[in-house]
């Protein structure tokens, strides 16, 4: 009873949307509606899990390792000032509540920082690993090269002579590329819906 | 140690020093980088050239901070080329961190051109789940946003009068740093057929080309340069021109590494083969 209940549920649901999707009925309008305000429930419900998780991987990593404590502690703070700081829309909505002041001298720069450092990473591993050392690599290589020529701004003619060779390489052997990796991804997720829907997949319940 | 094995073993900190000096030139010296035009961003431009005059289009600002730099010359341009044409806006953000971001920028460039929230543009706010918002949308903007980001109920702005879902927006022009921008395609344009252009970082672009040439995007701005290329159609400079320059001087510099790199490796390559010539001919 314990696997049958959810795998009928999962069944059930998988058959009724399927039914929805192909039915153009005003009932099935307003059953497709109510799924979709069920999907964000079920999310919303998963919120406090989230945060319990949050909460108990921070204190039992501040426990063991000491060297973790402050960071820890900034982590708790920073969740419970955010809660207070946005309890209600107007603290939230006005462009002088503390909340706004949080995100736009805290939040926004430090995000901002984060991935602009990623700039510095990019230029090392280019330096690294980016190197002709099979036939296929420098094939691999001089294309990457001429693309970005094309789609970083340079000055002329650099960012021009390659211009129309540039537009057949990302429209015809990126999309064949990418068209068959999504066609492949697609089907994937078909056959795994099936086997969701007729329970040979099971590991959505844990164990198996 | 020979020249090519000190260039191919340099310590990552000068790597990172070379970068940071790159980015520092154009603060000290200016610079002027012209842009070439794109039709991808030229399309764009000529789709919300035609939201005028009571027109009505969607602009989800479906990023966060960490891409700010790259889509938010973007939404400015549009937004205040839309005011210009008294064209009507409607804003939405599937990003957790959007809303904040869009109150900021709209408030403040509806401020220069006088334009009054529920009249001339209506800000729907955040929704979570970016696939099941666009599904509600579809049917009614009022299923996932029954009151707006500021509290009012959306029935009653005037400018939300007659507008329910896709098919009373001219289009939708999402920009987006994430997942956000599949779902724009795979239900906005896919599934309701509504036209949908994309804003997205450098880095996500060529992702979305195909989507271009299939004809299920009508347009692309992609990153700093789209956003440059866009201000620049519009004849009204920015954020997007002003941070050319700091993209034209890294993107040289990790080329030149990357020149660089290989110059040592073939070298290397080269000295080996000599050398082991020289012993098997001993």
């Amino acid at each position: 009873m314990k696997k049958q209940l959810p795998m009928f549920l999962v069944f059930l649901c998988g058959m009724i949307m399927i039914v929805q999707f192909v039915v153009p009925h005003e009932y099935s309008q307003t059953l497709f509606q109510h799924s979709q305000d069920f999907v964000i429930v079920i999310g919303v419900l998963a919120l406090p899990i989230g945060i319990y998780s949050l909460m108990k991987s921070t204190v039992t990593k501040a426990r063991r390792e000491p060297k973790e404590r402050l960071y820890s502690l900034i982590t708790i703070i920073g969740f419970a000032v955010m809660i207070i700081a946005g309890l209600k829309r107007d603290w939230f909505t006005s462009s002088t509540s503390l909340s706004s002041n949080l995100f736009n001298y805290i939040l926004v720069p430090a995000q901002a920082t984060l991935f602009s450092m990623l700039a510095f990473y990019i230029a090392s591993a280019a330096y690294r690993a980016f190197r002709a050392r099979t036939a296929l690599a420098a094939v691999l290589l001089i294309t990457a090269f001429v693309v970005m020529l094309r789609l970083i701004p340079m000055p002329e003619p650099l960012s021009t002579w390659n211009a129309e060779f540039v537009r057949w390489i990302l429209e015809v052997p990126n999309m064949a590329a990418k068209r068959a990796i999504l066609i492949g991804v697609g089907l994937g997720a078909v056959t795994y819906s099936i086997k969701l829907l007729l329970g040979i997949e099971r590991a959505y319940m844990g164990g198996d | 140690m020979p020249w090519y094995d000190r260039v191919l073993s340099i310590d990552r900190r000068w790597v990172y020093l070379i970068l940071g000096l790159a980015v520092v030139v154009p603060v000290i010296v200016e610079m002027h980088i012209p842009v070439t035009l794109s039709r991808e961003v030229q399309a764009v431009y000529d789709f919300v050239s035609e939201v005028r005059d009571g027109e009505l289009m969607l602009l989800a600002i479906d990023y966060d901070p960490s891409t700010m730099a790259e889509l938010h010359p973007m939404a400015e341009a549009i937004i205040r080329q839309v005011f210009e044409q008294n064209g009507h806006l409607l804003l939405s953000s599937l990003s957790q961190f959007g809303p904040a971001m869009t109150d900021e920028l709209i408030t403040r460039i509806a401020a220069d051109y006088g334009k009054v929230h529920g009249e001339d543009f209506v800000f729907l706010g955040y929704k979570p789940y970016p696939a099941i918002t666009i599904l509600a949308m579809g049917s009614d903007f009022r299923v996932p946003f029954p009151n707006d980001y500021y509290g009012n109920i959306v029935d009653e702005l005037p400018m939300m009068a007659g507008v329910h879902n896709f098919g009373d927006v001219r289009g939708v022009v999402a920009l987006a740093g994430g997942t956000a921008a599949d779902f724009w395609i795979i239900y906005g344009n896919a599934k309701f057929g509504v036209p949908v252009a994309l804003g997205v970082t450098g880095v996500m672009a060529s992702d979305y080309y195909p989507y271009l040439q299939a004809g299920q995007l009508f347009g692309l701005i992609p990153g700093i340069k789209g956003a440059a290329e866009y201000e620049q159609i519009a004849d009204r400079p920015g954020e997007g021109v002003r941070g050319i320059p700091y993209q034209t001087t890294s993107h040289a510099v990790i080329l030149c590494l990357i020149i660089v790199t290989n110059i040592a490796f073939f070298a290397k390559r080269a000295a080996t083969r000599r050398h082991s010539q020289a012993i098997s001919s001993l």
